[in-house]
């Protein structure tokens, strides 16, 4: 596939008659490179990238093959293990663990009351407390989950939507009690509440109100937190929900899309906004499927930011993504085998350029994973890593006809789809979003499908390992798994109740009134006064409520 | 016969993948299907089970709070004077079943059981119980 594009505007590109293959050893050679052999285990030595000179090249426009010139060979994916159950020190111990055991990145997991915006004491939130993740309040459990790491050293991701401002409101202030300033801090909000309406279904404000929220965290992060990822557009939820692969890619993009059209309403320019977007990934069984979408994604999103947008910096134009391991794919039956599949799928993304990697344990159809899962997940990646020699040369599969093939066929899918949701917001992809939505058009092909793949299961057209065929060893169920009791709920309410016991309620009650009172001005942005009710000691509960008061909570019309 | 099923889901859990393809195929075995949507009570749900006049409600749970949320619904029908039977589906250890059984859970379909399987089951505790 020849390379068209002969303008860049930065890099020094603009040497004549230079070939692309020319243009990206500049780039390479530019790189430092992490150290180590790359030649084969018999001793063949390996270039960082093949292909005929008039090829694509990793680190070029549109970055088909990748964002960066040298790809792994200056740095390997990050190994971001996410994790969270219990109260907060329980998630602390595994987050030392992690670090220790070699983890380069945190992922926090919230549990559901928390990532809905309700305290632990709330009646909703019986039964749920700690369960899918760590149950977070107040301030006092942000503390107590951070206890001992340097939120300076090490990035962080946290994976919360409807309440992400007010996360990372908490962040914020637990960081800055530590004496680390809000601009050294890098990590990720998940913060991508478009698809939580379309797949995820933890909403708590109607869609528009939302994305307010989205817009002051994008605007407060672009002016005070430079290493900070606003928001991580998600396909995962998209995909586990039940889409196809070309869905996930489109559904996704057009999210990033509506997110870049958001934030040029607050009034920021593309390349403000652009560079801070990180993308978030499904890696399912589909081997080659998967490999193609990740390369039809970066360059489908640089194409539509440099040529849609009018974005000028290269970072704007640069996909860069983190992969998740399909959860939908393991199965219950002879859960060890899961192992394999996720192995697979880690595969996919690595060949895919992902740059940062969650690889699934094995026991998650039956449970929360334990931590002996955990770390053979981990020791997956690190098979990969270190083992396999597949980090060595930059998008291994590109020019295989095959591959080039199914990545045009996504691309050519994904923009079908872009055209649709285009056409729903009348030339607004912020607008095709939000009506997709309150039209239930994302969700209802979300769900068709969803049953197309089942009814292929069941008709006997596609076989699932351990469920529809190979059944022996389905008798021998000898996995010990993680067991949250009742007994973490108990314990957390109680700590929520001394929290509420020691603060200053003048102090609180005062900060929830100006959080409502900013609420109602569309042109504040809300996060000087969530920072504030963090300082305060409100609880998480607290400030969705006094948000909601002016905001309104959202309730889905049910539809099969 | 013409079994009327009502599928919830009740609690937090916003998985709603499991319920929307089960209730298509329980409608392709020539069920009816009331769905009352996301985030419910097991008093909405006890509710509008008698409210509907179903033969049965099946409860998808995903996030962990079975053990908790499940024998709330049975309680919640009983304690109005209702018999109709309930299942679960999503993910749940196989150590939790027999609690579940004498919590009044008349069955619970895990991962990967077929569609078949689960008309099959509903079929016969609907004949059961009628």
């Amino acid at each position: 596939m020849l390379n068209r594009e002969r303008s860049l505007t930065r890099g020094g590109d603009q040497v004549a008659n230079e070939s692309a293959q020319e243009r990206w050893r500049r780039l390479f050679v530019a790189e430092t490179l992490r150290p180590g052999k790359f030649s084969t285990m018999s001793g063949i030595p390996l270039a960082p990238v093949y292909g005929p000179s008039d090829a694509e090249f990793p680190g070029l426009y549109p970055y088909t093959r990748g964002v960066h010139a040298s790809m792994y060979r200056t740095k390997l994916w990050t190994m971001r293990m996410f994790a969270g159950f219990g109260i907060a020190t329980d998630t602390n111990a595994r987050f030392r663990e992690i670090i220790r055991s070699g983890g380069t990145g945190l992922s926090t997991a919230f549990d559901m009351p928390t990532l809905l915006g309700l305290d632990s004491d709330d009646p909703m939130s019986l039964g749920e407390v700690g369960r899918c993740g760590v149950a977070i309040d107040s301030l006092a459990d942000m503390r107590d989950l951070f206890a001992g790491i340097d939120l300076g050293n090490i990035t962080t991701s946290m994976t919360i939507n409807s309440p992400a401002a007010v996360m990372l409101a908490l962040f914020v202030a637990q960081a800055e009690e530590t004496g680390v300033v809000r601009a050294r801090l890098g990590g990720t909000l998940q913060n991508d509440i478009l698809k939580e309406y379309q797949a995820q279904k933890e909403f708590v404000f109607p869609p528009r109100q939302s994305m307010r929220l989205v817009r002051d965290t994008i605007a407060f992060t672009a002016a005070e937190m430079p290493k900070w990822n606003s928001i991580s557009v998600s396909g995962y939820h998209i995909r586990e929900a039940g889409s196809t692969a070309a869905e996930e890619l489109a559904f996704t993009l057009a999210n990033g899309f509506a997110y870049v059209e958001l934030a040029r309403e607050a009034g920021l320019g593309v390349d403000e906004v652009a560079p801070r977007l990180s993308f978030f990934f499904n890696a399912h069984i589909d081997f080659f499927e998967e490999i193609a979408k990740y390369r039809a994604a970066r360059r489908l999103w640089a194409k539509w930011m440099k040529e849609s947008y009018g974005a000028r910096e290269e970072r704007s134009w640069q996909l860069r993504f983190h992969t998740q391991t399909a959860g939908v794919s393991l199965t219950a039956q002879q859960p060890e085998i899961n192992i394999a599949r996720t192995a697979i799928e880690a595969l996919a993304g690595v060949l895919g350029g992902t740059q940062s990697l969650h690889t699934n344990s094995m026991d998650e159809a039956l449970a929360l994973p334990s931590e002996k899962a955990a770390r053979i997940a981990l020791r997956t990646q690190q098979i990969l890593a270190h083992e396999t020699n597949v980090a060595n040369v930059a998008d291994p599969l590109g020019g295989s006809w095959f591959i080039e093939e199914l990545t045009d066929e996504m691309e050519r899918e994904a923009e079908i789809i872009f055209a649709l949701i285009g056409k729903m917001g009348e030339g607004s992809m912020l607008e095709g979003c939000i009506r997709g939505i309150e039209e239930n058009w994302f969700q209802g092909r979300i769900a068709d499908s969803a049953y197309e793949l089942e009814r292929s299961f069941n008709s006997g057209e596609r076989i699932i390992v351990g469920v529809s065929d190979f059944l022996e060893g389905n008798d021998d169920n000898e996995l010990a798994t993680l067991r949250i009791t009742n007994e973490d709920e108990r314990k957390q309410r109680s700590r929520l109740e001394q929290v509420r016991l020691d603060r200053d309620a003048n102090q609180v009650r005062a900060a929830l009134r100006r959080l409502s009172h900013e609420a109602s001005d569309p042109t504040l942005n809300l996060m000087p006064a969530l920072i504030d009710a963090a300082k305060s000691y409100a609880t998480v509960g607290e400030m969705m409520s006094a948000l909601a008061d002016v905001f309104g909570r959202y309730v889905e019309v049910p539809s099969l | 016969m013409n079994v009327r099923v009502l599928v919830a889901k009740v609690g937090l859990d916003g998985h709603d993948r499991g319920i929307k393809v089960v209730a298509r195929l329980l409608r392709d075995a020539g069920m009816e299907v009331v769905y009352t949507g996301l985030f419910q009570t097991p008093e909405t749900v006890a509710s509008a089970a008698i409210q509907e006049d179903v033969d049965v409600v099946g409860l998808s749970m995903l996030s962990g709070a079975h053990m908790t949320l499940a024998p709330l619904v049975v309680q919640a029908l009983r304690e109005r004077g209702s018999e109709i039977p309930v299942v679960l589906g999503g993910i749940v250890p196989p150590q939790d079943l027999d609690e579940l059984q004498e919590l009044g859970i008349a069955a619970v379909f895990g991962p990967g059981a077929s569609a078949e399987e689960i008309v099959r089951t509903i079929t016969g505790i609907v004949a059961l119980s009628s």
